[in-house]
């Protein structure tokens, strides 16, 4: 008996040395290399963006392939693919899985890094986060919704019309890549007959790296190693040589300075107010005779960008922004209110499990790559199943960012205009299932962002349209499960996103690519 | 008896500490050195307190006005059953509430995990005019309810599955004695809420990996048939995790540390036979990834005797 126990507890010990089994298989490291089923050889003639013409900057025209120096380069493929180590052959497969899809993950990735509110300053003052002094503590930037929102359109811009200069180019001189050039040289990625200069992998990540300075400085260095990785990847894989990333990088180096001088004059300096400007807001609406907003944080924070909504919008004009605005939330004296009030009551004491599962599933919080953050990564795992080109990744990624930033403008106008009490102020009992955010209550921007991404993803990925929609109405009411919406604004928010998502469809049917 | 006494301590203490409570409810089931005599049964409730406004977010300390004081209150059942005069299975099942005193996040409550040990006292002896033993524990906790598990600092429990494996040394010289315990964790993956989540990079899954924990146990004091006084020291420690971010939320693979000192008791009714009571209070001196918590338990036990001579009703380290 005594030699039973013995057992038994050597067994056990040995089992929890050994422990569980932990092996966790993540979404994003078995994406397949793309294959593109079109390889969208004509997206020279699509309409870029901020460029007036794909052909804007000049390209000069690469060596010709049966010249010494174009040899030279052929042989550092050779030298590469010669001695492949296994952590060289991973970066080739990582990066095979698309550039614009990579890029965008790792945009993503800034964001939930980058996604937390400043602690307040002993005097119960917030500081604000500096882009002169980005690694001074607040670092730069907070990444919260609408700086999230505003970040993914330009990026995603930036890498549509530098994609579009890239692919005229490549028609126009026609450069075969260098498996074809040389039967010596392997393609360790699928191949296609797409010519190879300037190299579209540079141009994404090039651009993506001027677009990322600008948005994520504090990361510069964190950027620029994945495009070195990246570029080098892709001489490795046999897919390009130096001269042609060399040309994707001047390329993208000259579109990224146009997208930037737009993204430097679109009112963004202007979102986050002073404190007069705070205070006049409370008082304007008071003088309406309803209550206003105010931070049920602890010290009180100024509401987060308020005056996002005279950002510059890519797919409409600021007056539309104007036009376009819902018409006020319930008054707080009507009976539609109390009604909506006695619903956020309800869930707050009454959510299922499965609710509280919704409201954590769609939260995107702080520390989070944000709501356009998640329909990003919705996105991407549909995208990859449809093994577009990388142009056409980048424009449907602009498409759907656009919109997303320009739900955040209309919301964000709105929110400021009517300046109305979240359900927590107005009764300070209600408790909420996730994080309070620290702006007005009407319109939600989850909202706003599930209407114009599932919109404009369903024109994309028609067969996926039903889907989004149902996708987005979750994600709507999960924010009255959550205590921190009432119905009107989910309701209304959502009905704008999908208005905003036409815009991004309109866009759609008129760029050249559909 | 005192080691469910402790269970349920550790518990709380857990709880509001950021939950490592899962953690720690192990690590408190087995530490003291008393065995139940074979075939008797030990049953009995736990309430604890525990509740802390300071916290350390990674190495820094600090405290949060929009929670203000976190508080965790328990309610747990426990027993032990002596298999043999040297092998015990215990077992605990608490109910935890949570909540914050400021701000907006709602409490939560509810059931947490069961946790099944084994003890095992395999060397007994003397040295000198000492009793020296030597302890083996291994105990196995899963979850009883799907509670919410990344809702940190309000959540009531990690979610893990776990195993713990425990060696514990008892000497008693006279009244006085000291036990020292070591114990290893070992935690499963935890399934969240949503598809995504960020540590120090992007994890692109609804499934948390839980690094491994340590824990580390002294006690000492006086122990007589009428009970015992002891001072503890205690020390959890999780191997790997990473640190809260600056001004984020806690989440569950946090390196998750704690250092706490305390005193405890056991009081035999000698009027009531195998009927005890034991309490404790514990301060947290050093953390990480964790609240500065101060707690208080209290339990009343009573001894059920399955054999037929039954006047054996005490631990039987006690006698």
């Amino acid at each position: 008996m005594k030699n039973n126990n013995i057992l038994l507890f050597i067994l056990f010990f040995a089992s929890v040395v050994v422990g569980c089994k932990r092996t966790i298989e993540e979404r994003h490291t078995m994406y397949e290399p793309l294959n593109p089923t079109n390889i969208d050889a004509n997206a020279g003639d699509w309409k870029p963006v901020v460029l007036n013409a794909a052909n804007e900057f000049p390209l000069a025209a690469p060596t010709s392939t049966s010249i010494a120096v174009y040899n030279r380069e052929l042989t550092e493929i050779k030298g590469f693919q010669a001695t492949l180590t296994a952590e060289q052959r991973a970066s080739i497969q990582y990066w095979s899985a698309g550039a614009v899809l990579r890029w965008n993950e790792i945009l993503r990735e800034l964001v939930a890094k980058r996604n937390l509110p400043p602690v307040n300053n002993p005097d119960g003052t917030y500081p604000v986060p500096s882009a002169a002094n980005p690694f001074g503590y607040p670092e730069f930037p907070f990444a919260n919704p609408p700086y999230a929102a505003r970040a993914y359109a330009y990026v995603s811009v930036a890498q549509y019309d530098a994609l579009v200069a890239a692919f005229y180019y490549k028609r126009l001189y026609n450069r075969a890549a260098p498996h074809t050039v040389d039967t010596n040289i392997k393609p360790l990625v699928p191949a296609t007959n797409l010519p190879s200069y300037p190299s579209e992998d540079a141009v994404v990540a090039a651009v993506s790296v001027e677009m990322l300075k600008l948005l994520f400085p504090a990361d510069i260095a964190y950027i620029q190693q994945k495009a070195d990785e990246h570029m080098l990847s892709r001489i490795m894989a046999g897919m390009n040589t130096r001269s042609d990333i060399e040309a994707g990088v001047q390329i993208a180096r000259q579109v990224a300075a146009k997208v930037i001088a737009r993204a430097a004059t679109d009112n963004m300096s202007r979102a986050i107010g002073t404190p007069a400007q705070w205070a006049e807001l409370e008082t304007q609406t008071a003088a309406t005779g309803e209550i206003p907003w105010i931070s049920q944080e602890l010290p009180k924070r100024p509401p987060m960008l308020p005056f996002f909504g005279k950002v510059k919008p890519f797919l409409f004009d600021s007056l539309t922004t104007i036009a376009i605005r819902p018409i006020a939330p319930p008054s707080v004296k009507s009976q539609k209110f109390k009604e909506e009030l006695e619903e956020v009551r309800y869930y707050a004491k009454n959510a299922t499990r499965q609710q509280i599962a919704i409201v954590h599933f769609w939260a995107d919080g702080v520390g989070t790559y944000t709501p356009p953050g998640h329909w990003n990564a919705i996105a991407a795992d549909d995208f990859v199943k449809l093994r577009f080109s990388e142009v056409r990744w980048a424009r449907n990624l602009a498409l759907l960012n656009m919109a997303g930033m320009d739900a955040a403008i209309t919301c964000w106008d709105t929110k400021t205009f009517y300046f109305n009490p979240r359900p927590t102020q107005v009764d300070p009992s209600i408790k909420t299932q996730t994080g309070l955010p620290n702006f007005p209550a009407y319109t939600s921007g989850h909202s706003t962002f599930s209407g114009a991404a599932a919109t404009i993803l369903g024109h994309i990925v028609p067969a996926r349209a039903a889907a989004y929609n149902g996708m987005a109405k979750e994600a709507s009411e999960s924010r009255i499960y959550g205590a921190i919406h009432y119905r009107s604004d989910c309701e209304v928010g959502l009905a704008q996103g999908v208005k905003v998502g036409n815009f991004a469809i309109n866009r759609a049917q008129s760029d050249g690519a559909n | 008896m005192k080691n469910i006494f402790g269970q349920a301590l550790k518990r709380i203490a857990m709880s509001t500490a950021f939950v490592v409570m899962t953690i720690y409810l192990h690590a408190q089931t087995d530490m003291d050195a008393l065995m139940m005599a074979k075939n008797n049964f030990c049953t009995g409730f736990m309430y604890g307190n525990s509740s802390w406004k300071n916290y350390w977010e990674g190495t820094l300390k600090r405290d949060n006005q929009n929670l203000g004081t976190v508080s965790s209150q328990m309610i747990g059942i426990m027993g032990n059953y002596g298999i043999k005069d040297n092998l015990n299975l215990l077992f605990s099942v608490p109910y935890i509430s949570n909540s914050a005193s400021a701000g907006t996040l709602i409490n939560r409550q509810g059931i947490q995990d069961l946790t099944l040990t084994l003890k095992w006292m395999p060397i007994e002896t003397t040295i000198g005019k000492a009793d020296f033993a030597v302890y083996a524990l291994g105990s196995y906790s899963m979850p009883l309810t799907n509670y919410v598990k990344d809702y940190l600092p309000l959540s009531i429990g990690l979610g893990s599955k776990n195993v713990m494996a425990r060696l514990m040394a008892d000497y008693q010289l006279g009244n006085f004695f000291t036990t020292a315990s070591a114990a290893f964790f070992s935690r499963s993956n935890v399934t969240i809420d949503r598809t995504a989540y960020y540590t120090t990079r992007m994890h692109y899954t609804d499934q948390v990996e839980m690094p491994n924990m340590a824990n580390f146990n002294f006690r000492t004091g006086y122990r007589s048939g009428k009970g015992y006084a002891e001072a503890i020291v205690d020390i959890m420690q999780t191997n790997g995790g990473f640190d809260i971010s600056r001004n984020n939320m806690p989440f569950l693979s946090n390196q998750m540390n704690a250092t706490r000192i305390g005193l405890g008791f056991k009081y035999n009714f000698g009027k009531v036979e195998g009927l005890s009571a034991v309490g404790n209070a514990m301060y947290t001196v050093a953390g990480r990834n964790m609240g500065q918590a101060t707690s208080i338990n209290a339990g009343v036990f009573y001894i059920l005797d399955f054999t037929r001579s039954s006047n054996n009703k005490t631990d039987s380290d006690e006698k």
